[in-house]
C-alpha cells in the first residue's frame, strides 16, 4: 500500500533528548496529549466547583456575601450556573472521561504504539486549549459571561437586549463551538485507531470495554453533533448579522434550536457515560476477579442505547408547544432507552455475584458508580413520562436527576479511572488510605446534596432562581432549612477535594513503586513498563485472547494476560 | 513535516488504509452538519410559501453553470487518481491542478453572483430565505476553499512522486463538497 512505501518503521528504542517545549507542550505522544487532557479537566473542574459553590452559598444565605467572592448579583448568578453546566459537561466530562482515557489507553489497550494521526492528536488538544482561553475571556468582558443556561435558548441567548451580555453570548458559543471542532478531529483519531490499528491477533470481541465504549461515544458524539454545529453557526448569526433564523417576527422559530439543541444534547449524556461505564467494566472485572459477564450482551446494550438515543430528545421539550401527539412517542422511545441501561446495570451486577470482591478504592469509586447512577437512571424514568414531567418541568427534581447521572459519570468516574490507572501513568501507588478518606467524604456528601434537592423539586422549587426570599411560597423555613443543607453538604465535599490533590501529587512523586501490573490484571497497557516509554513497548505485543479471562480452572495464576500465547 | 509515522498508522486492521477510513470519517461528520442546515431550511420552506417569491430572485443560470464547473472538476479528480494509481506523479498533480482551477472558478463565480445581489438590496438579513441561502452556500465555498488549499498541497507533493495515496483522499473529498451542491442548487435555486 502506498502507505507502508514511506518507510514507517521508527525505531523507538533511541531517541534523542527532547527539550521541555516538545516533550510538554508541543508533544504528540498520546501519553502526553492524555495527561494535558486530564490536568486541563481537572483544573476546569476546579472553577466548576468554586462556581456551584457560590451559587450554592447564595441560595442558602440570599445576599449575603459569599467568603472568596463577595455579592451575588442576579445577573452573575446566572453566568454562575450557566458556566457551571457547561464547564462540568464541555470542560470536565468530555476532556477528562473521552479525551484524556481515550488518548491514553486506546493505543495502549490495542497494542500499538501511538495513535494513527499523532499531529491531528496535538491540533486537536491545541484546539480544546484555546476553547478553555476564549471561554475565560468571557468572564471579563463588558456584560460579563453568558447567563442563558447552558441550553442557550433564544431569543435569551440570541439578543443582547434580553441577555445583558453582549460579548459573553458569542464568546461562550464561540468556545463551545471549538470544544466540538477539538473532540471532533480527536474522535475520527479515536474511531481510525480503534478500527485500522489493533495488535496483531486481537479481534473485535478482544477488544476491552473501555475502548469500545470510548469508541461508540465518538460515533455518538459524531453523528449528534453536526446539526447543532450549524445550530451554532445559526445562532451567531442571529447575535452578530442580526438574522432572525430564531426570531419568530421574520419567520424564525425559537424551538428549532431547541430540536437541533437537544439532538445533540440528549446523545451527548450517553456519550460521557458511555466511556465512564467502560472505566468501571475494567475495575470491577480486576477487583472481582471474574470474567465480564456476557461481554457481547453489553455491546448489544451499548448499541442499543446508542442507536435510541436519537430518538428520545424531545423528552426535554414537552412543554415547549410541541405537538401533544409527539410528545407521546417520545415518551414511549425514553421510555425504551431505560431498558438497555438496565440490562448493562444487571449484567454488572452478575459479574460482581461470587467475585473475589477487593474492595480497593478505584473499586469503591465502581461500585459508588453504579448505585448512584441507578438513581439517577431510576429518576429519569419519572421525568420520561410527559404526564410527570409536566409538572416537575425544570424544578430541582430535574435538577437532581441529572445531577444523580452527570455526577457519577463525571466525578465518580472520573475518580475511578484515575485512582486504577494512576499506577500505570506515574509508575507509583497511590494512597489506599487517603483515597479511602476521599471516597467517603465524596460520595456521601453527594448524596446528602441531592436527595434534598429531589424534595424541593416536588414540593416545587423552580430552577434558576437566585433569591427566594422573592417567593412567599418557596421561602418558607423548612424549604430553607434543605437549601442550607445541602449548601453545608457541599461545602463538606469540597473540603476534602484537597486530599485527593495531595494524594496525586504526593503519591507521583512518594508513592511506592507499582510495577508493571500492580492489580494483577489482563489488559495490554499492564504489560508495558510504568509509566510507558515514547512507543510504549521495545516490541508490540500480539494478542490471544479476550481481556477477561480471570480464574480460569487449570491455571497457576488466577489471571491470563491478552498477550501470553498458549 | 518529517515526522515519522507512527507503526499504528501504518497497520489495516479494518482492510483499508488508515487515511481513506478517516477521510469516510470526516465525511460523516460533515453529512450531519449540512444535514441539520438543510434539513431546517426544508422544514421552514414546508411552513412558509411566501419564501418562493424571495427564491425567484436567486440566479438559476449563474447556479447551473457553477454545477457544470464544480462536476467538471470532480471528473479531473478522478483522472488524477487514476493516474496516481498508475504512479504517474505529474499527471495526477496536473488533473489535480485541472480541479484547482474548477474549484477557484466556482469561488469566482460565485463572488461576483454574491456581488450582485448585495448590491441588490438581497443582503443575508433580507428575510430568513436570503439568511439561509448565505449561510448554507457560504458553509459550502468554505469547504471549497479548504478543499483547493489542501489540493494545492497534495499537487505540489504529487509532481515530485511524494505521498500519492493523498491523491485519492482528496478527490474523495471533493467527491463529498461536490455532492453538497448536488443538494444546495435545487433547494436554494430551482424550487421557486
Amino acid at each position: 500500500m502506498a502507505e507502508s512505501a514511506s518507510s514507517p518503521l521508527e525505531d523507538h528504542s533511541h531517541h534523542e533528548e527532547q527539550s521541555f517545549w516538545s516533550r510538554y507542550v508541543f508533544s504528540t505522544d498520546h501519553k502526553m496529549i492524555a495527561m494535558q487532557y486530564m490536568f486541563t479537566g481537572m483544573l476546569m473542574a476546579l472553577i466548576g466547583g468554586f462556581f456551584a459553590y457560590v451559587f450554592r452559598m447564595q441560595l442558602a444565605f440570599p445576599g449575603a456575601e459569599v467568603p472568596l467572592y463577595g455579592i451575588v448579583s442576579p445577573n452573575e448568578y446566572n453566568a454562575l450556573v450557566t458556566n457551571h453546566g457547561a464547564i462540568m459537561i464541555f470542560w470536565v466530562a468530555m476532556p477528562v472521561l473521552i479525551a484524556a482515557f481515550g488518548n491514553y489507553l486506546i493505543p495502549l489497550m490495542l497494542g500499538c504504539d501511538d495513535m494513527v494521526f499523532p499531529r491531528i492528536n496535538r491540533l486537536s488538544y491545541q484546539i480544546f486549549l484555546l476553547s478553555v482561553v476564549v471561554l475565560g475571556i468571557s468572564f471579563f468582558v463588558p456584560g460579563g459571561g453568558f447567563g442563558g443556561a447552558w441550553t442557550a435558548y433564544p431569543p435569551l441567548s440570541a439578543s443582547a437586549e434580553y441577555s445583558l451580555t453582549p460579548w459573553g453570548s458569542s464568546l461562550w458559543l464561540l468556545a463551545v463551538a471549538l470544544e466540538f471542532v477539538a473532540f471532533l478531529l480527536g474522535g475520527i483519531n479515536f474511531i481510525t485507531t480503534a478500527m485500522n490499528a489493533r495488535a496483531p491477533g486481537m479481534k473485535m470481541y478482544d477488544i476491552p470495554m473501555v475502548v469500545w465504549m470510548i469508541v461508540v461515544a465518538s460515533i455518538l458524539f459524531m453523528l449528534s453533533v453536526g446539526p447543532l454545529v450549524a445550530g451554532a453557526v445559526m445562532l451567531l448569526f442571529d447575535q452578530n448579522l442580526g438574522t432572525t433564523f430564531y426570531d419568530p417576527k421574520n419567520n424564525g422559530d425559537p424551538v428549532l434550536w431547541q430540536h437541533l439543541f437537544w439532538f445533540f444534547g440528549h446523545p451527548e449524556v450517553y456519550v460521557v457515560l458511555l466511556p465512564a461505564v467502560g472505566i468501571v467494566a475494567e475495575i470491577i472485572t480486576v477487583f472481582a476477579r471474574k470474567k465480564l459477564f456476557a461481554y457481547k450482551s453489553v455491546l448489544y446494550t451499548v448499541f442499543a442505547t446508542g442507536v435510541l438515543s436519537f430518538t428520545v430528545w424531545a423528552h426535554h421539550q414537552f412543554i415547549a408547544g410541541i405537538d401533544p401527539r409527539m410528545a407521546n412517542v417520545f415518551t414511549v422511545t425514553t421510555l425504551l432507552i431505560s431498558i438497555p441501561l438496565a440490562e448493562m446495570m444487571f449484567i454488572y451486577i452478575a459479574t460482581l455475584y461470587g467475585g473475589s470482591i477487593s474492595l480497593t478504592t478505584p473499586m469503591l469509586w465502581a461500585l459508588s458508580f453504579l448505585a448512584a447512577f441507578l438513581i439517577g437512571g431510576v429518576t429519569g424514568i419519572f421525568l420520561g413520562a410527559s404526564g410527570v414531567d409536566i409538572y416537575v418541568h425544570d424544578t430541582y427534581f430535574v435538577l437532581a436527576h441529572f445531577h444523580y447521572t452527570f455526577f457519577p459519570i463525571a466525578i465518580i468516574g472520573a475518580f475511578a479511572g484515575i485512582t486504577y490507572w494512576f499506577p500505570k501513568m506515574f509508575g507509583r501507588m497511590m494512597s489506599e488510605r487517603l483515597g479511602k478518606i476521599h471516597f467517603w467524604f465524596t460520595a456521601v456528601p453527594f448524596n446528602l446534596i441531592f436527595l434534598p434537592l429531589f424534595l424541593l423539586g416536588l414540593a416545587g422549587q423552580h430552577r434558576r432562581i437566585s433569591d427566594f426570599t422573592m417567593f412567599p411560597d418557596l421561602a418558607t423555613e423548612e424549604l430553607q432549612a434543605l437549601r442550607v443543607f445541602a449548601t453545608t453538604a457541599l461545602l463538606v465535599m469540597l473540603a476534602f477535594q484537597p486530599v485527593f490533590l495531595f494524594n496525586l501529587f504526593w503519591s507521583m512523586f512518594r508513592g511506592e513503586p507499582a510495577g508493571k501490573n500492580p492489580w494483577k490484571a489482563n489488559t495490554l497497557e499492564w504489560t508495558a513498563e510504568s509509566p510507558p516509554p515514547h512507543g510504549n513497548w521495545p516490541e508490540l505485543p500480539r494478542v490471544y485472547r479476550g481481556p477477561y479471562e480471570y480464574g480460569t480452572p487449570g491455571r497457576e495464576t488466577d489471571y491470563w494476560p491478552q498477550d501470553q500465547p498458549g | 513535516m518529517s515526522a515519522a509515522r507512527p507503526i499504528a498508522t501504518t497497520r489495516m486492521a479494518a482492510g483499508m488504509p488508515t487515511g481513506r477510513l478517516a477521510v469516510w470519517w470526516v465525511i460523516a461528520s460533515e453529512i450531519v452538519i449540512f444535514g441539520g442546515l438543510l434539513g431546517s431550511y426544508i422544514m421552514y420552506r414546508l411552513a412558509h410559501d411566501a419564501w418562493s417569491e424571495q427564491a425567484a430572485h436567486t440566479n438559476t443560470w449563474i447556479g447551473a453553470f457553477n454545477t457544470l464547473v464544480l462536476l467538471t472538476s470532480s471528473l479531473f479528480a478522478v483522472l488524477g487518481h487514476k493516474a496516481a494509481d498508475e504512479g504517474d506523479g505529474p499527471k495526477a498533480a496536473k488533473c489535480l491542478w485541472l480541479t484547482f482551477a474548477g474549484g477557484a472558478t466556482f469561488i469566482l463565480v460565485k463572488s461576483f453572483e454574491w456581488a450582485m445581489e448585495i448590491s441588490a438590496g438581497y443582503t443575508i438579513t433580507a428575510s430568513t430565505f436570503w439568511s439561509f441561502y448565505y449561510t448554507a452556500a457560504g458553509l459550502h465555498a468554505l469547504h471549497v476553499i479548504a478543499g483547493i488549499i489542501i489540493m494545492a498541497i497534495v499537487a505540489v507533493d504529487a509532481a515530485k512522486g511524494r505521498e500519492l495515496h493523498r491523491v485519492e483522499l482528496i478527490g474523495v473529498y471533493w467527491h463529498f463538497v461536490d455532492v453538497v451542491w448536488i443538494f444546495l442548487f435545487p433547494l436554494l435555486y430551482i424550487a421557486k
